[in-house]
């Protein structure tokens, strides 16, 4: 329950972050259209897949642990907190590719560009840095659950943590849900 | 489930293979999203992007967080929580709108 009211605060977060991206779009249609293409479609789809997927091994190692398999339930979060960093990784080479090429806040080949190009970067820059900054604290977090599980202290009796644990990686996956066609997807 | 106290709900176990179907239609739903974009649908692209990933988002929220296995109360504030979020979204481009 409390944390359900905390994914509620996070859904504020970044909705007040979507409401931005939705009226500077509406006022610089041609200009997110072209700074869009800029995008890798391919990466940010893998991206999609690697974080569906972290999701299920997540929900299911939650039956894992309800039905006593400690050792499966053990590899399916060894799982997903592996999807997780490639995720990251994956945002990294990413980030660095854009980088390479002049594209980062106050970026002198970048504030040569039409406003609205500037404003799509401002926001994609702060809008999937915020969301893999997420990202990082769901891995401690999975970290802590899975250290719990390997100790005993979250068994099929108790496992409230796991769920909350789990709660908190499903938001991070929903949010890139609706980032990955805003951003990437604008063609 | 409603007759039992907090822990009843706690005790819902969702089968392996039942992640795994609902996965498999995420991925078809990405799929299917990815396509689109490189169809030319005008002012229909944000559209259907926004209702394949809210129908992706519903998948996760109802089986993988269990949303739909809690109790009636529970689910009408996650509802109530969207709703706000898009009237927010809604008269914000009605201020736009007449400006």
């Amino acid at each position: 329950m409390g944390m359900w009211l905390f994914l509620f605060t996070e859904l504020i977060l970044f909705g007040g972050l979507f409401i931005v991206y939705a009226v500077y779009r509406y006022t610089h249609p041609d200009a997110f259209h072209l700074a869009a293409a800029e995008l890798n479609t391919f990466v940010g789809t893998v991206n999609t897949l690697i974080l569906l997927t972290s999701s299920l091994t997540v929900a299911m190692s939650i039956t894992a642990v309800q039905e006593g398999k400690k050792g499966f339930a053990l590899a399916l979060l060894g799982m997903t907190i592996m999807m997780g960093l490639a995720f990251l990784v994956n945002k990294y080479f990413e980030w660095g590719h854009k980088f390479e090429v002049g594209i980062y806040p106050g970026a002198p080949e970048l504030l040569a560009q039409p406003q609205g190009v500037i404003l799509y970067f401002g926001l994609y820059f702060v809008m999937t840095g915020l969301h893999a900054l997420h990202v990082i604290i769901g891995l401690a977090v999975l970290l802590y659950v899975f250290e719990a599980v390997r100790r005993g202290s979250i068994n099929a009796g108790s496992y409230v943590r796991l769920e909350s644990g789990a709660l908190y990686w499903h938001l991070v996956d929903i949010i890139w849900i609706f980032l990955f066609p805003l951003f990437y997807l604008l063609h | 489930m409603s007759h039992t106290d907090q822990s009843a709900h706690a005790q819902h176990v969702v089968s392996y293979s039942r992640y795994v179907v609902i996965w498999f239609g995420l991925v078809a739903l990405t799929a299917l999203t990815v396509a689109l974009a490189g169809i030319e649908l005008g002012r229909w692209v944000i559209i259907t992007a926004l209702v394949i990933a809210s129908i992706k988002s519903l998948l996760v929220l109802n089986i993988f967080m269990h949303l739909r296995f809690e109790d009636r109360v529970f689910r009408l504030f996650t509802v109530v929580a969207f709703v706000t979020f898009l009237i927010f979204i809604v008269m914000t481009f009605f201020d736009y709108a007449f400006h």
